[in-house]
């Protein structure tokens, strides 16, 4: 089974890689539309900046083969900012389109707490999660980030607090995603990354 | 559920190899950063700091090999820096695998890197370290490994750093530095106070009731520390289990 990971500039794609060889899972980069659309499992990692992703993504051609995967049951998983380019846009680039593959708009997180969130924290489960199996309920995550998505409706799973609750898992069919960085979660993490690709491939064959 | 306290060793580094100094003079070898890098991902580090305290241009390439080598042990985040002045510069730390990088000299010489590097990689990959020590009524801060003072007040400094982009405070106390005197709450805590970003308290940790102080006295979002931990002082998982009895929420290891 291709695992593919899409190479567009970000910095935590050689992080994901390691995690997932740590594990004997060895994936490949996929940076052309050919590439993604031969992924039989997409991941896309991300740290940064939403509007430098999306423009990335659009001027290589890459927004429709994602697209186009997603359709078509392909099992995904966006890492932090690429859990924020699922939704429709966000308040940190105005009027840069998100994929839209779930509605609603990434918001800052309230300047009342420090930001980044940055460290490690734990989840709130409000429904049964695949990427969550296994983990203990007080376990920790890390997450680097500013912005978040406040609401995923029926697709959200796990939520964090950092002065207002935003969704730090979403599971919906083949699309999963993270807000905390599981390459950089430790064990933890590395279990979140094997229960993806377990549920992507329920046969097995990872 | 809260944000967990992190504690962080560090690993001072000549490029290559992990060395050991009191007030950053008569620096001494440490160890292999691997080696110490992989003994703390085990242990329960929140996350590593790795640092080429002589940061001259010649042996940038070792330092980035380091990095390099380091990365490869772990799976906690990673920040590395060491006489980073341009962008390229800052690229190249983070291709070598880590997730932030750290400015000090440059940044308070050219604010706008702090911007520039923030517009490229995000704030929360922006560390700005300060390196600051008490003279007379104020906290200045020292530029080049701490021979000189810019003349600037460390805790304006530290607002005006995050104004410009960075994400992080990375705050060294030089008074308390390798003295195991414990840390300088005080100046932890000014800064804590003004700036919306996490700080990271440096220089002077010896005993967990330090840690315990820093987090609750001085108000940091992180500790870091080298030496204690290199020599196996202070062990990881007994500090955070003493921080966790005194009500400090923390990683504790799985």
């Amino acid at each position: 089974m291709k695992i593919s990971l899409v190479e567009y500039g970000a910095g935590n794609l050689p992080s994901v890689e390691a995690a997932l060889a740590r594990q004997n899972i060895h994936t490949e980069r996929a940076s052309t539309p050919e590439a993604i659309r031969a992924a039989e499992t997409l991941i896309l990692p991300g740290v940064g900046h939403f509007g430098q992703l999306m423009r990335t993504l659009t001027e290589r051609d890459l927004i429709a083969p994602i697209e186009e995967i997603i359709a078509r049951g392909t099992p995904f998983l966006g890492i932090c900012l690429g859990l924020q380019a699922l939704f429709s846009g966000s308040a940190e680039a105005p009027g840069e389109p998100g994929l839209g593959i779930l509605s609603g708009q990434i918001a800052a997180l309230p300047p009342t707490a420090k930001l980044p969130h940055m460290g490690w924290n734990q989840l709130r489960r409000v429904r049964p999660s695949a990427l969550l199996e296994g983990l203990p309920p007080d376990s920790y995550f890390y997450f680097a980030h500013s912005y978040a998505a406040m609401s995923a409706g029926e697709a959200a799973v796990a939520m964090c607090d950092h002065c207002e609750p935003f969704v730090a898992v979403l599971e919906r069919g083949n699309v999963f995603a993270v807000q905390f960085h599981p390459e950089k979660s430790g064990s933890t993490g590395a279990r979140v990354l094997a229960n993806f690709i377990a549920a992507g491939n329920p046969r097995g064959r990872a | 559920m809260t944000l967990a306290r992190r504690i962080i060793p560090c690993l001072d580094t000549d490029g290559q190899r992990v060395v050991k100094g009191v007030n950053f003079v008569n620096l001494r070898d440490a160890g292999d950063p691997a080696a110490l890098a992989a003994r703390y991902n085990q242990e329960g580090a929140d996350e590593l700091v790795v640092l080429d305290i002589a940061a001259s241009r010649d042996h940038r390439p070792t330092f980035l090999e380091t990095i390099r080598r380091v990365a490869a042990e772990l799976a906690i985040p990673l920040t590395a820096g060491g006489g980073v002045a341009t962008v390229d510069e800052g690229r190249a730390i983070l291709r070598s695998g880590a997730d932030k990088l750290t400015v000090n000299t440059a940044a308070i010489r050219n604010p706008q890197l702090l911007t520039e590097l923030a517009a490229e990689f995000g704030s929360q990959a922006v560390v700005l370290a300060i390196d600051a020590k008490r003279v007379g009524s104020r906290w200045e801060a020292f530029v080049r490994g701490g021979r000189e003072t810019s003349g600037l007040d460390a805790v304006e400094w530290a607002k005006r750093g995050v104004a410009c982009g960075a994400g992080e405070i990375l705050l060294t106390s030089m008074d308390r530095d390798g003295t195991r005197s414990g840390f300088d709450l005080e100046l932890t805590a000014a800064v804590s106070d003004v700036v919306g970003v996490p700080v990271i308290a440096s220089g002077g940790a010896d005993s967990p009731k330090d840690f315990l102080d820093v987090f609750v006295e001085g108000r940091a979002d992180a500790a870091l520390a080298a030496s204690i931990f290199h020599d196996a002082i202070q062990g990881l998982g007994e500090l955070k289990r003493f921080l966790h009895a005194n009500g400090v929420p923390v990683r504790l290891s799985e």
